[in-house]
């Protein structure tokens, strides 16, 4: 499973999300994103969810794959919902020891849960659809202004991606170094937290050894293919906008506008 | 046999200067403790001189730690001469201004499949090189596709690196080194991680490359049985070329080799050792075919006796 | 009888799309004092097979018995049982982490519960028994070549004393030179120690000389299990698995095949080279 991580959670279809722009979904999601925080009205998190639904369809991804990235945060969330449930105060509606649960504890309690599941939902919908490679891509892409104040965007894009490439490799490499001590006889469970901590050493140490080993080759390697930073360098897969990109951006306008209108006028 | 200069004996014939000129190498590994005394120096390369033609298929032997992969990374100019120069193509490595050039004229494939992949899907590292030298999208596009059907590698195009085996993963290698048009390619000891199955499959490349490209190619390695193709070999230990010649004269002195901490292919020790029981059989055997003839040729002389 | 492998089933990315079954109903019998090559190309389910012989993996069915209990019982204590069956990975210098090669050494000893003074007496034997020289022991390992970081790992195994010792592709990338020295010293611990072997290779060279039995993996599976002539006259069979017989049995197949008279079977280059004068005398 380890080796998966490279794709990422990527769920390969052909729809016409999965084809478009990575900027545009880059951008689309943030824009989700913020629609979420400016307004806390029920009306505006169910126009969000439409929206959401809408994508989903499009990108025929199952509907389960796109919940199971609520899996991780469920503690967090639950977290968030008891907090807020007990600790706002106003018309008390269920009172228990020192406890009470208040109209409006309910309200904001509901929708902070509402507003971080869709968050999750929507960035969970965005690298299903899309691979890291091209999420690097367009990050790379719409950070470009920021040359212009000396940001070395070519540089933090290729050391994202060389990350992405290697992390998997150095996963299994733990692994293999853990099997290996315990093989020695080593013991990284009994024991206090400093006792465990220490049980680590004849891991880690080996791990940074390989780690600025591989480093070392690599840039070798990437040396020995002419690289040289990002000057004068072209694009394999360029990004470019098509049609259906417009299209997208033309629909996410209407989504933001639906959002104001809703958040603005309706109660 | 000490300072013998092997490239001054073998002048290039016909051509005004050889592709590949090594010229009194000489390059020091300095050891430093922890308060970054010198502690000692290793002369990893020691007054080398030879020329490669091109189109060769040349093979450098050496046991571990002979200054083999330190000779050879000074050719596409990872490293540097200290004393002596290396000219590749008509280019001095010590010219900074040809450094790009230098690397695109002689590609490496190095020895570990993991540390030399940099993009995180086959094709898009197959394109970094040519990316690197500014090479219009369409035709990286070309050569990508190019360079993986070359090496059988087109129906991974789309695969992660991860997901290959040993073997794949130096095709994908060697690939990425084509895409990029070299005259010449540098092999690092290419099979030393990978299996036996994984060992031909890169065999097999390098020697199509220089058979139906023309590519001039360098091969370093400690295996015997991938050598006995190429058209010279030369035999490093500490340091210094201590043999040269084809593989059948190189194979022929096995005592030295063994004194060098190599070994000879094993058909060739067998022949060997029957010569040495008294049996009339020539030096520098390599294959199997080549024994069993010389072995019926024996027989018969027995029956006719 | 020592170890007992039994219906081995293990199965990589469980319930996955990817499921693939690494070891598929493996089952063998380890004898002591007996040198066992284990051969099999990458992916047959050599290396996960090794992994359990020591409970580093737990399989999905079946179990090992060493001298008759079941390593995978609850109460089974496989720390100590890593000390008797000792395991070499693959590439086992990269595992190493100490400041000298004698506190490398003893890492394995004080694990299995010794106190400092006699870990470092089974340090020193084992670093004695590898072949490195007395003055390898206060050197940091990361300043030895190659082929010493390899000899202090083996050693930081053989420093617990197992009864049996596994060694995982132990010659990869080692030259001509060091992978004879390797084998021989292999070859030495089970002569004059009496200790029982496992060698994992992917090279029918390095076990044919050495070795007085062979299993052969493929797909999960144990495809051959006996001595090496036998083993070896499936010349085809191997070589559909992505294997090679030894050099050797080839040249006397192709004498045989060019009507030469000689007996198949034999494995080295002394015994080819006594048959081939054999009939030509």
């Amino acid at each position: 499973m380890i080796r998966d991580i490279t794709l990422g959670q990527y769920y390969q279809t052909e729809s016409v999300i999965h084809r478009l722009d990575p900027r545009t979904k880059l951008l689309g999601t943030l824009v989700y994103l913020i629609s979420l925080f400016i307004f806390t009205k029920p009306w505006v998190f169910v126009t969000a969810a439409v929206f959401l639904l809408l994508v989903l369809v499009l990108s025929r991804v199952p509907l389960k794959f796109m919940l199971k990235g609520l899996r991780p945060i469920i503690f967090i969330l639950l977290f968030t919902i008891i907090v807020n449930m007990f600790w706002i105060k106003g018309t008390v509606l269920v009172s228990w020891w020192k406890l009470s649960i208040t109209v409006e504890g309910l309200k904001q309690a509901g929708s902070m849960g509402t507003r971080l599941i869709l968050l999750i939902l929507g960035s969970n919908l965005m690298t299903l659809t899309t691979t890291p490679t091209r999420l690097t891509n367009a990050m790379e892409s719409l950070m470009r202004p920021l040359k212009l104040i000396k940001v070395p965007v070519h540089e933090i894009a290729m050391m994202m991606s060389i990350a992405l490439r290697f992390i998997p490799i150095l996963l299994e490499e733990t692994d293999r170094i853990m099997k290996a001590q315990l093989a020695r006889g080593a013991d990284f469970e009994s024991g206090n937290v400093f006792k465990k901590a220490k049980s680590l050493v004849p891991v880690l140490v080996p791990l940074f050894i390989s780690a600025f080993r591989r480093a070392n080759d690599l840039a070798m390697a990437m040396e020995a293919r002419c690289y040289h930073g990002g000057k004068g360098r072209t694009q394999y897969k360029p990004l470019k906008y098509k049609a259906r990109d417009f299209v997208a951006y033309f629909i996410l306008v209407l989504y933001v506008a639906a959002v104001i209108v809703i958040g603005k006028f309706i109660t | 046999m000490a300072k013998k200069k092997i490239g001054e004996k073998t002048a290039p014939e016909g051509r005004p200067s050889s592709f590949l000129q090594i010229r009194k190498l000489k390059y020091e590994y300095i050891r430093r403790d922890e308060e970054n005394n010198v502690e000692g120096i290793t002369t990893a390369v020691d007054d080398v001189s030879f020329d490669v033609k091109e189109g060769e298929f040349i093979a450098i032997l050496g046991h571990n730690g002979s200054g083999k992969s330190t000779l050879a990374k000074h050719i596409n100019a990872i490293l540097f001469p200290e004393e002596g120069e290396v000219i590749l193509d008509g280019m001095n490595t010590k010219d900074e201004d040809k450094l790009l050039d230098i690397r695109r004229t002689a590609g490496m494939v190095f020895q570990n499949p993991d540390n030399q992949i940099i993009g995180q899907v086959v094709d898009e590292d197959v394109a970094f090189g040519p990316e690197n030298m500014g090479v219009p999208t369409e035709e990286i596009k070309q050569r990508v596709e190019e360079s993986l059907k070359t090496l059988g590698m087109w129906e991974y195009r789309n695969s992660s690196p991860n997901r290959l085996s040993g073997g794949q993963k130096q095709r994908v290698s060697i690939a990425s080194v084509i895409a990029m048009h070299p005259k010449c390619i540098i092999f690092d000891e290419p099979t030393a991680m990978l299996d036996p199955r994984g060992r031909y499959e890169v065999i097999r490349a390098a020697r199509a490359l220089n058979e139906v490209e023309g590519i001039t190619i360098i091969l370093i390695t400690h295996y015997m049985e991938e050598v006995i193709h190429a058209d010279r070999v030369l035999v490093m230990d500490k340091g210094k070329v201590k043999m040269e010649g084809t593989p059948r004269e190189i194979f022929s002195r096995v005592e030295e080799l063994k004194e060098l901490r190599l070994t000879v292919p094993q058909v060739t020790e067998l022949a060997w050792e029957l010569k040495k029981s008294g049996l009339p059989i020539p030096d520098g055997i390599l294959t199997r075919e080549e024994l069993i003839k010389e072995i019926l040729k024996i027989m018969k002389e027995y029956i006719y006796r | 009888m020592k170890l007992i492998a039994d219906h081995l089933v293990y199965e990589y990315n469980k319930g996955t799309a990817q499921a693939r079954r690494a070891l598929d109903d493996v089952s063998f019998v380890l004898d002591s004092g007996e040198f066992v090559g284990l051969i099999g190309h990458t992916g047959s389910g050599k290396s996960t097979l090794v992994q359990h012989l020591n409970a580093l993996l737990k399989p999905d069915s079946g179990s090992i018995y060493y001298e008759g209990a079941d390593i995978y019982e609850k109460d089974y204590d496989r720390k100590a049982l890593r000390g008797k069956v000792g395991l070499v990975f693959q590439y086992p210098e990269y595992q190493l982490f100490e400041e000298t090669v004698l506190a490398e050494v003893s890492y394995g000893p004080k694990n299995m519960g010794h106190d400092k003074k006699e870990a470092e007496l089974a340090a020193y034997a084992a670093i004695k028994r590898v072949g490195l020289e007395d003055e390898c022991f206060d050197q940091s390992p990361f300043d030895l070549s190659g082929g010493q970081k390899r000899r202090v790992a083996i050693a930081s195994v053989l420093a617990m004393k197992p009864e049996i010792l596994v060694l995982d592709e132990p010659t990869a990338g080692l030259d001509p030179a060091g992978r004879t020295e390797l084998l021989d010293m292999i070859a030495e611990l089970k002569e004059k120690e009496g200790m029982t072997i496992v060698l994992v290779s992917h090279s029918m060279d390095d076990v044919a000389e050495v070795a007085d039995r062979i299993i052969v993996m493929d797909k999960g599976k144990i495809v051959f299990d006996d001595i090496p002539t036998e083993v070896f006259k499936h010349v085809s069979e191997l070589e559909t698995m992505g294997l090679a017989a030894p050099e050797m049995s080839y040249v006397l197949r192709d004498l045989k095949a060019a009507g030469i008279p000689v007996n198949e079977g034999a494995i080295t280059l002394k015994e080819t080279k006594e048959e081939i004068l054999r009939v030509l005398s």
